[in-house]
Formats: structure tokens, sequence, C-alpha cells
């Protein structure tokens, strides 16, 4: 494993990679990714324009069209308030989409800066920041996320936090490692040699280098916090009803499952595809930029 | 051996002190008055202040984490703010449901998982390898909750074949191991796949072939017992991965262990046993890849001697 990350970083800085030509090849080859990449456009772009894409409210309730099943007005059908199924997905990608991003912006935020920071240090610097990872690590899965939410309350603020705070540790670890690395190099020793500060060196000639397999890591770990954010919202720890979260459309949809499935199977089918899709994008960005792993 | 045993639980202890610290901070984090919260909007001042009592919470900090440590020692938990019942006991009557049912997605997820791996390395590149790896991929990116829904839809409202919730007769358990199992096979799948490949792409096992030996032999005796030594450590990890699983798994099928009652919890605002079954779950996963180190250095010399 560390062996694997430590290759994939030499080969990220044999060449800078991202600007070069060839990446953009090699992405453009990988159908899948290219594929994945495509459906978030897609989803993205519905979202964003959603009340031209759609002609009902997501929130406006119509008892009169509540439960009823797919049909040419309603593609997906209505649920329990005779909303329409496919307008709530199509809004709920403002949220579902967005908390994922933001976390793991907040994840990358956090956790890049303490990475480089516990690399380059060393010694005790390093040593606090590991045992604080390590501790992050022993709450199992989801749970981490469960204990903040418990603490922080309820809300859409609070769950970026929480899913964002879980993605951390494997940014903190992976900074760290590559920062180990490139702190070796000739030109870090020039850098400090022409007596720039650690800061200026952290910032400007160590992360810019740390930055390609923190990509596609922050590409996979999108994937993982739209299931988490989405898991939290289905326990109704999330983002609350009547707002339309694809976690929360499910949990709700769970209580009509004997009557009218429709409720909980389409929103989970649209947290599936975007999942999907990132862990793609993330596959076939791994691919461009470590060409040793994709011989396999 | 024993001393490499010695040396893992040792290191062990201060992370299981590290999460009882950080259990001890969830009550006091809360915002605002945590014994106001945790009585509710409509509580009387009387009542703030019995639970404040109670919890402790009228200390000092300091007096209040001694006497927590102290307690814990003992292996008390404290009282169930809801049902005034000890944590302990709460949490002991439905943790059984909770490790069973986890050890059963495990056993299943890992028997998958392997399987699937083998199969796929082995058929290096073809229509089955491609199949298996695709299949992986969906299981990794798939709701787990979601799954859960869909089969009960299918199982139990449209075939009737097996019941949608409950724990009371043994057709109750194959719906919900089979949700919690998805969670982590096409994980395993993926680890044995690329460890297999690996294995059998070195040249001990092109000698076991050069020397004449059926390729079923060198397959399965040579190349999968190297193989599966990643593969162990990827099962302990996802024990964890496992755990967190069954809070969802667990409100799907309404089933009746601990993860069910940490949500119930959460929502009642019954911290001392949202703290015990946080501090229950932690401890159950560091001793799970405690278990799983010693199994490692037991099956890889190299581990102990190194």
């Amino acid at each position: 494993m560390a062996e694997a990350l430590s290759n994939a970083v030499d080969t990220v800085f044999s060449a800078p990679v991202a600007r070069s030509p060839r990446f953009w090849k090699i992405l453009a080859r990988h159908r899948a990714a290219v594929g994945g990449m495509a459906v978030l456009a897609v989803l993205a772009i519905l979202a964003i324009a959603a009340p031209l894409v759609t002609p009902y409210d997501p929130i406006h309730q119509k008892l009169s069209d509540a439960l009823l099943s797919p049909s040419l007005s309603h593609p997906f059908g209505t649920d329990y308030l005779g909303r329409d199924i496919l307008t709530r997905i199509i809004y709920g990608g403002r949220y579902s989409l967005a908390v994922g991003f933001m976390a793991v912006a907040f994840g990358v935020a956090i956790g890049v800066p303490l990475g480089a920071v516990s690399g380059y240090y060393g010694g005790w610097v390093d040593l606090v920041v590991q045992r604080f990872v390590d501790l992050l690590l022993s709450f199992p899965g989801i749970l981490l996320a469960l204990s903040l939410v418990a603490i922080l309350g309820i809300g859409l603020e609070n769950v970026v936090i929480a899913v964002g705070i879980s993605s951390t540790p494997s940014f903190v670890r992976l900074t760290r490692a590559s920062t180990l690395s490139i702190r070796q190099l000739t030109y870090i020793e020039a850098a400090r040699a022409l007596g720039a500060r650690s800061g200026v060196i952290i910032f400007r000639h160590v992360l810019p280098n740390a930055l390609a397999p923190v990509i596609v890591q922050a590409t996979l770990s999108l994937g993982s916090a739209i299931l988490l954010a989405a898991g939290l919202g289905f326990l109704g720890l999330g983002i609350q009803p009547p707002t339309p979260e694809w976690g929360s459309m499910l949990g709700e949809g769970r209580n009509y499952i004997f009557s009218n499935p429709n409720m909980a199977t389409f929103p989970g089918i649209a947290i599936f595809v975007a999942v999907l899709s990132f862990n793609l994008m993330g596959d076939g960005l791994r691919d461009a930029l470590d060409p040793r792993l994709r011989q396999r | 051996m024993f001393k490499y045993i010695v040396q893992r639980l040792i290191v062990a202890i201060p992370t299981l002190i590290g999460v009882a610290i950080v259990v001890f901070l969830m009550l006091r984090m809360l915002p605002g008055d945590p014994a106001r919260t945790i009585a509710g909007v409509l509580a009387s001042e009387q009542d703030v202040e019995r639970i404040r009592v109670q919890l402790g919470l009228d200390q000092p900090v300091w007096v209040q984490f001694v006497d927590f440590i102290t307690r814990l020692a003992r292996l008390d938990l404290g009282q169930s703010a809801r049902t005034s019942q000890p944590v302990l006991s709460e949490i002991l009557a439905r943790l059984p449901y909770t490790v069973e049912l986890a050890v059963t997605a495990i056993i299943l997820a890992t028997a998958i998982g392997i399987l699937a791996g083998v199969v796929a390395a082995t058929h290096h590149n073809t229509r089955i390898d491609y199949l298996v790896s695709a299949a992986s991929l969906f299981g990794v990116s798939m709701p787990v909750y979601w799954l859960g829904l869909m089969l009960i839809v299918v199982f139990a409202i449209n075939l009737r074949w097996l019941p949608a919730a409950g724990a009371d007769q043994p057709a109750c358990f194959i719906l919900p191991s089979f949700t919690l199992a998805s969670f982590v096979v096409g994980l395993i799948t993926r680890m044995t796949r690329s460890s297999m490949l690996e294995v059998l792409s070195q040249d001990y096992v092109q000698t076991a072939r050069a020397k004449g030996l059926h390729e079923q032999r060198v397959r399965y005796v040579h190349a999968l017992r190297n193989a599966l030594l990643p593969v162990v450590t990827v099962v302990g990890l996802q024990f964890g991965t496992l755990l967190g699983g069954a809070v969802l798994t667990e409100t799907v099928f309404g089933w009746p262990g601990i993860g069910q009652l940490l949500i119930d919890s959460i929502f009642s605002r019954d911290y001392p046993l949202v703290q015990g079954i946080v501090l229950t779950f932690s401890t159950l996963f560091i001793l799970v890849n405690l278990v799983v180190d010693v199994v490692y250095a037991f099956v890889d010399p190299r581990i102990r001697y190194g």
C-alpha cells in the first residue's frame, strides 16, 4: 500500500502530468470516466436549470395527485403529498451534489495543509497530527458523522461539517505521504538553501506537486461523501423534508414501501448513478495520472 | 508471538483512552446548556436541575472527567436519561443482534468476495473479469439502505418469500445479512482480484508451473495462500465500515440491534446512551483490528519477526 502510494507519487512528479496534453488524451480514451463525467454534467445542469426543465414545484403539495403511478405526465409517479418524484429528484441534485462538494472541500481544506505540515516538519508535530487522525479513524464508518450530528444538531451546515470531518483523515494521510517523499527532493533543498521560509516552501513548492493524488482521492471521496450525506438524510438526521434531498426522500419513501415503492426506488437510483459516476471518474483520473496502474 | 500480541495490546490502549475522552467531551460540547438540551424545551427548572445533578454537570469539568474514567473502569456507563436503566444493560440486551448480523455479513462478504476475486483474476481480461469488476464497482457505489429496501420490495412484497422486518425467525436473517454484506463485498472482491493478479505474476508461480504442477494446484494452493494476506487486512478494516453499515441496515429492517438503539437515542437526546453506544462500537472496532493484526502476524511470519 505505502509502496504503491509512493510509486504513484513518484510517477506524478516525474512529469507535470496534469499540464501535459497526454493526461487529457489518456483521460479522454477512458470511456467509462468520460461517461461518468457526462452523466454528472447532465445531473448538475438539470439541477441548476431545474425550473426550466420541469413544470412542477418540488415542494408545493397537491394531495389529489398523491401516490400516482408512473405516467406520461409524471414519469416517476408522485409521492404521498402529490409532488412529482422526478421533479424532486432534479431539484434534489442541488442539495445532494452540493453537500458532497462542500463536504469534500471542507475535508481538503483541513486535511491537505495538516498533512503537509505533518509530513514536512515531522517530529512531535507529526506525532500529534497522526494520533489525532488515528483517533478519528477509530470511529467506524458512518459513526463519526452520526456522533458529530448528535452533538451539532440536525441541519445542512452540520451535515457538511460532519461529512467533511469524516473525509479529512484520508487527505491528511495522502498529503503527508506525498510530502515525505517531496521533502527529500533537490529543489526543496535548493529552496531552503536560498533561505525560503518553511511556510513558503510548503505552500509554494511542496503542495502544488502533491496535488495529483489528492485530486484522485477527492473525486473518489465525492462519491462516498454523497453516500454518507444521503445516509444521514435517510436516517432523518440530515437535510430535513420538505427540502428535496435524495437521502431524506428515500427515508420518506421507506414508509410507503408496501403501497408505493417508486418513492424509494427513484431517489436511490439517483444516488447510485451519481456515486457510480464519481467512482468511474476517479478511476479514470487515477489511470491518467499513474501509467503504472493502467497496465493492469 | 506472545511478545507481539502484548505489543499490539499496549498500542491499542492510548487509542481506547482517546476514544473515551472524545465520548466524554461529546456531552460537554453540546451547544448551550447540555442539561436543558437533554431535558427538552418543555421541562421545568427543577427537571433541568435534577438532570444536571444526575449527569454530574454541576461539578467542575476535571471532577466530571475523573468520575467518568473511574466509572468506566468499572464498566459503569451511567443511566439512560429516558428509561433510567443502566446504559450497559440496555446495550448488552441489544448487542447480540448486531454482532450476529455483522458476523454473518462479514462471513458472507468474505466468501463471495474471495471467490469472485479469484475467478476474475484467473480469467484476467476476459468477459468474466469485466463482469466481476463491473459488479464490484456497482456494489461499492450502491447505497446499502436502498438495496435493502429494494430487496424488501422484491422478496418480501412481490414474491412473499421472506419477512420484511423483525428478528424472530431464522428467515429474518437472510435479507439483512445480504444487505449488510453488499456493503463490503465489492471492496473485498477488488482487493482479492488485484492481489491475486500480483501473486500470479511472481517468479515462484512460474517455477511451480515450470516444474509441471497442475494449474489448479498452482492457483489455489501456491498463489491463493499468499494472495489472501492483504485481503485479511481489508476484511479487518472493513469490519468498521460494516458496523457503521449496521446502523443503516438495522433501520431498514427494523432489526433490534444497537444501531437502531443509537438512532433512537439520538432522536430522544438520550446522551448517556448515545455515549455508551459510540464507545461500544469504537471498542469493538479497535478490538477486531487488534485480532486481525494478531491473525496477520500468525499467517505471515515476516510481520512477527520483522
